[in-house]
């Protein structure tokens, strides 16, 4: 559409088929890093000078989960350049900041485009921008929208007020699981090294029992590291409010000491049957070691974890976590070397 | 889930709230994801430390300056990135750093 400004684009509020499909391809890290929308000012339904001005990221799903809000709104979207991150980790760096927004006002040139002199930002931008720096600036005032976009609706039926509802963070099981993907996806790395390490231990583990046995035993092996990465990945954070426990670390380790002790208890499930005590101990601890990593790694999907917080939990647990691989390392090893003497 | 809220390490935070600074102005309850401030007779107040997630919010909002936090992300990733590589903690997530290649685990 035509503005004093030029042409602004206009955008659905409905999404199709292939936005769909890029969401689910990003929660599992496809291109991820890739899925941006050009930074700038964009319209939804017809708005006019007095239209609220709704700022975003640039991450496409940011977007795109502001505009299907959207529907029978007429309104402005602002997307600042975030290097395709979204708003709350943005703002967390500050590329969702200040300067970024001070600087997209002015290239928008949206003194222009409205008559008002307020804009809205969803409440995690506050982590990177100063309300009252901006408003000194540019003379725009800032109003903090709710956190979550599907709110954006009511808040404007409200004359531009955020319930208590929508000023607060959730992080429901859904919220949750539907980040369990991602998290998978990045172990598949470990679980490459680990199947190679397992294939190394069987040809290691005694007499030449040929190439397809081995292979076989490994793959069992490898369905336990498996399960692992699912009690510290899927698990723990679906399970996360009822583990016992505030540390992530204690969490995982938890899921994973069960899972290492339902191998011990059926070796034969997991092509362990053959080995020694000490060699499936030696597995059963790297496992729960592993299971307790993930889990401590999930604090960075989280909501609600300080970075105070995490600091003392990843200083606390790394010479436990160290200590116990290399112990169990060791009994691997001298298991192994005990079926040659 | 609104009942059982998400409960992390008890007195890490690094919150500080100056109440003589403090005009009451309220601009820290609304950012506050956590609901961490009320406002009682014209004053801000620390209602619930223990919710502090430290994402520094109210500080980079306050225009008194009334508040301080050291403000970080809480994810383990980022804070091993950073005593691996000994500068400041980063997840990477942008790309920003030089090597290109490497991908970060979970956060954003």
């Amino acid at each position: 559409m035509d503005t004093p400004a030029g042409k602004i684009p206009i955008v659905s509020t409905v999404l199709t088929r292939a936005d769909h499909w890029g969401t689910v391809r990003v929660r599992l890290d496809i291109k991820r890093n890739m899925y941006r929308v050009t930074p700038g000012l964009y319209a939804v339904g017809s708005p006019t000078k007095d239209s609220p001005v709704l700022v975003t990221a640039n991450y496409k799903l940011s977007f795109d989960m502001l505009r299907k809000e959207l529907k029978k709104i007429n309104a402005w979207i602002m997307v600042l350049d975030t290097n395709g991150v979204n708003v709350w980790c943005a703002a967390g760096k500050g590329t969702f900041g200040t300067i970024e927004l001070l600087k997209r006002i002015y290239l928008t040139k949206l003194k222009s485009i409205v008559s008002h002199n307020t804009i809205i930002l969803p409440q995690l931008g506050a982590v990177g921008v100063s309300a009252y720096e901006v408003s000194k600036k540019s003379g725009f005032k800032i109003i903090y929208g709710p956190v979550q976009a599907k709110d954006i609706p009511e808040f404007i039926c409200n004359n531009f007020k955020a319930t208590q509802e929508m000023r607060r963070i959730s992080f429901n099981i859904f919220d949750r699981l539907v980040l369990t993907p991602l998290e998978m996806v990045h172990t598949w790395k470990l679980l490459g090294i680990m199947f190679v390490s397992l294939f190394l231990f069987n040809l290691a583990g005694g007499e030449f029992r040929g190439f397809m046995n081995i292979l076989n035993q490994s793959i069992h092996n490898l369905l336990f590291y498996i399960g692992v990465v699912i009690a510290g990945c899927v698990v723990t954070p679906a399970l996360l409010p009822w583990i016992p426990s505030r540390a992530f670390a204690v969490k995982g380790l938890l899921l994973g000491v069960l899972w290492s002790g339902f191998m011990l208890m059926y070796p034969q499930g997991f092509g362990f049957a053959a080995y020694s005590l000490l060699y499936k101990l030696g597995h059963a601890i790297i496992g729960a070691v592993i299971s307790s990593y993930l889990a401590l790694n999930f604090t960075g999907s989280t909501t609600y974890t300080s970075f105070s917080g995490v600091r003392k939990e990843v200083k606390a647990a790394a010479a436990p976590m160290l200590a116990a691989m290399i112990a169990a390392l060791l009994f691997i090893a001298v298991s192994l070397v005990l079926l040659f003497v | 889930m609104k009942s059982n809220k998400h409960q992390y390490l008890k007195n890490m935070t690094t919150l500080k709230l100056d109440s003589d600074k403090c005009t009451g102005c309220g601009i820290c309850t609304t950012v506050c994801p956590h609901n961490v401030f009320e406002l009682s007779a014209g004053k801000a107040g620390i209602l619930d430390r223990d919710s502090c997630m430290e994402c520094g919010a109210c500080a980079k909002n306050c225009p008194f300056l009334a508040i301080t936090v050291d403000a970080g992300v809480g994810c383990a990733f980022a804070i091993i990135n950073g005593i691996l590589s000994g500068g400041a903690p980063s997840c990477d997530c942008d790309g920003s750093s030089k090597k290109k290649k490497k991908k970060n685990t979970g956060c954003c």
